[in-house]
């Protein structure tokens, strides 16, 4: 679910292609390594960004750079996506590799789990080929001491013959000692390796020639000709002390993707999140709508004051300001809940276990079971998600993943719901949110059983194929670090979101305005919109004003219920909504019924998916074909849905 | 890749808890490599962890790390059995 200006939208892709250098001196380092083994952590601590980091393979599809400074060097630091070796096998993969092979760096840091070494050490040989300019960082030396394996890195910095640095990159140990190895090995530049040269290391014909074709000159006693393999590299070096290490793990996962349990539990952990979510946005949405409402008078007097034209404090106050308000209470407080919620199940590991919970269900689709990653991420944001099926090896796959990448409703979709099904299916009292919260979760199955059932329908018509392979990492379970989780979700996700959807609020208010309150032949032009609108909208079980809200939400879906909500006060019905219960009856005054509720639901799930992420499959595909009919999936399917709902209801009222 | 011998059999035939060493595998290019890269080399000791609530894909335990793979893909990788009743640690 990473969210940031660099994770979603157009500067969202291997900006690290371009080197930013501050002074001439400055060391280019790459971080490398296997997927999941604490880069961004490691980047993170060394340059105070916050580089989204999650608890399984393929976190990172992209490369991020970010700037270091230690003991007056000055370090610029390429976050590039984990790869399991030098022949790439997915797209994101592919980014790393082309960014190690291309040498645009002093050094190249390899960073290591301290768990699996042996595992990690085969990329560390294969980037030792190409360049000598490495050094090696042992990461998570902390979880391994604390699953007693012990590793000898003295011994290992002997084998390789460059440096090896252990850290514990989540509370910065060992950053001090990697700053100086990187510093020493970038400032030794090539030739200056002491490395072992018999084995095959370095390829220097001319050496080779020099010392005859049979005699290895390292002082390591390794074996002639051949090239160390990680086995032999890690012999004698790992001690797993206590055998049963990952006993703790077992014992989670026999929980977690048990027969029995698996599935349920699945739900379960849905189902309470969504109701943390719901429970805990009621009280402060309030609040900060009391907040902006009193605001409004004061706001008008002070235009006035200001000596304005009363039509441009209108426009600015009842039009951008009301809009802009509106976002920030009924959609600011769920989110800023279920982001950090999200971002904690994320860190402790349990996505990987969702993707092989699910897999079979993708496979008979003849899907990938990574979608479930990707869906999860499409969860915070669908542009993030889209971004993020780069992890998905098979091209085909990947399309339908970014297809059907909308079918979960993102973060600013899910505050809608909420407020939809608050209004008119949970009632009040004690058991109303665990209504609601139930509601929500049929939801979001519903579209989740969408996602199957249009994976399964691409695979039979557009994208033939066979399912490929599936091969997914499960990480260990690690302790989420909550405080960090909630300062990084609420001051970065939320906000950014937040921001976005402002920008697009601010215009898309003032133009609601505009179009209420001036009249083209008698009749303002947002009834004639509306009016317009309104025949396919009725189809579907809604009306106009819906319709076109959805339509100018295009930009941010966050902005389609506070446009809602302007179009019908602008017709005039009502001047001040100071509750949701007042909502519900401005509401009901419109003509809405529990099935419009439900179409709006239907339709607020499936849709069409917002601009910025039409734009980001354009940019992730490079077709205009497929942003076309990733959008028309979506579209028509949504379109569909509320037809069939809409004509149901029809036929059974009238029986 | 190593033909299938004798004694060998596929990986998807380990029930949870059981070892095996790999001896070879008859996969396609891309996912073989793949799979080679995440640690199921030739003389790899592997144990199957456990399955998914529908019965595929498994996880294996492979060089200290959890890797979950279909039973088509471990159906092509060949292991001996390890001798002995001995369980592994996810059993």
């Amino acid at each position: 679910m990473g969210l940031s200006k660099s994770s979603i939208g157009l500067g969202a892709l291997d900006e690290g292609r371009v080197l930013h250098k501050k002074r001439e001196g400055d060391i280019v380092a790459a971080l490398a390594g296997n997927p999941n083994v604490g880069k961004s952590t490691v980047f993170n601590q060394m340059t105070g960004l916050r580089q989204h980091t999650g608890n399984w393979a393929g976190k990172t599809v992209a490369n991020a750079q970010g700037y270091a400074s230690y003991e007056g060097q000055g370090y610029v630091l390429v976050d590039i996506p984990g790869c399991y070796s030098l022949d790439a096998h997915s797209a994101e993969e592919g980014v790393a590799r082309d960014f190690i092979c291309s040498g645009e760096y002093d050094v190249a840091v390899v960073v290591c789990d301290a768990l699996c070494l042996e595992r990690n050490m085969g990329l560390v040989l294969q980037i030792l080929q190409k360049t000598e300019k490495v050094v090696v960082c042992v990461n998570l030396m902390d979880e391994a001491e604390k699953k007693q394996i012990c590793i000898d890195l003295k011994k290992l910095e002997e084998r390789l013959g460059v440096p090896v640095v252990g850290t514990a990159a989540r509370d910065g140990t060992g950053l001090e000692e990697l700053y100086l190895a990187m510093k020493e090995r970038a400032k030794a530049g090539e030739g200056a390796w002491h490395g072992c040269v018999g084995c095959g290391y370095r390829s220097d014909a001319a050496a080779d020639a020099q010392r005859g074709a049979d005699k290895c000159i390292c002082k390591y006693g390794c074996r002639h000709g051949g090239e160390w393999t990680a086995e032999e590299i890690c012999r004698g070096i790992v001690e797993y002390k206590d055998k049963e290490y990952a006993a703790a793990d077992r014992r989670k996962d026999k929980f977690f993707t048990g027969k029995i349990t698996g599935i349920p539990v699945m739900v379960l952990l849905l189902f309470f999140i969504f109701w943390l979510t719901i429970v805990g946005a009621n009280y402060p949405s309030e609040l900060l709508h009391d907040f902006f409402l009193s605001l409004e008078d004061k706001l008008i007097y002070g235009l006035s004051r200001l000596g304005m034209p009363v039509w441009i404090r209108e426009m600015l106050v009842y039009g951008m300001f009301r809009v802009v308000a509106w976002v920030v209470s009924v959609m600011l407080p769920p989110m800023a809940i279920f982001f950090p919620l999200f971002t904690v199940l994320e860190d402790s590991g349990y996505l990987p276990r969702v993707a092989f919970n699910l897999d079979k269900c993708f496979k008979k689709c003849r899907a990938c079971g990574k979608q479930a990653l990707t869906m999860a991420m499409g969860f915070g944001c669908n542009a993030a998600g889209v971004v993020g099926c780069r992890i998905i090896d098979s091209p085909r796959e990947r399309l339908i993943a970014i297809i059907t990448n909308s079918f979960v409703p993102c973060n600013g979709r899910f505050p809608t719901l909420i407020a939809v099904i608050t209004m008119f299916f949970a009632g009040m009292g004690a058991g109303a949110s665990l209504g609601a919260a139930l509601l929500l979760t049929g939801v979001i199955l519903l579209g989740i059983g969408l996602t199957f059932f249009a994976s399964w329908f691409l695979s039979a018509t557009f994208l033939k194929g066979v399912p490929s392979s599936f091969a997914l990492e499960m990480p260990p379970y690690r302790r989420p670090q909550i405080g960090k989780v909630v300062i990084r979700s609420v001051f970065d996700r939320t906000m950014f979101v937040l921001g976005r959807a402002l920008l697009s609020a601010a215009p898309a208010g003032i133009l609601l305005w505009v179009l209420a309150n001036f009249e083209i032949e008698g009749m303002t032009m947002l009834s004639r919109l509306a009016g317009f609108l309104d025949r396919p909208a009725r189809l579907m079980g809604m009306d106009g004003v819906i319709l076109l809200a959805f339509i100018l939400g295009l930009p941010a879906n966050e902005i389609v219920v506070p446009i809602m909500l302007m179009a019908y006060l602008a017709e005039g019905s009502l001047v001040e909504v100071s509750d949701l219960h007042a909502l519900k009856q401005l509401l009901v005054n419109q003509g809405w019924t529990w099935a419009t509720a439900v179409s709006v639901m239907l339709f607020t799930l499936v849709h069409w998916p917002c601009a910025t992420t039409c734009l980001t499959i354009r940019k992730e595909t490079g077709s205009m074909k497929w942003t076309v009919i990733s959008f028309l999936v979506p579209c028509v399917s949504g379109c569909l849905l509320c037809m069939l709902f809409h004509g149901l209801v029809s036929l059974v009222i009238k029986l | 890749m190593a033909e299938k011998r004798k004694n060998n059999v596929g990986l998807n035939t380990l029930k949870p808890g059981e070892k095996g060493r790999i001896a070879g595998m008859a996969l396609g290019k891309g996912i073989g490599e793949k799979l080679q890269d995440m640690g199921f080399l030739q003389g790899s000791l592997v144990e199957c962890a456990y399955r998914s609530p529908f019965g595929d894909p498994t996880a294996y335990f492979v060089k200290g790390v959890l890797i979950a793979i279909r039973s088509e893909e471990a159906g092509n990788i060949y292991i001996e059995k390890e001798a002995g009743t001995e369980m592994g640690q996810w059993a």
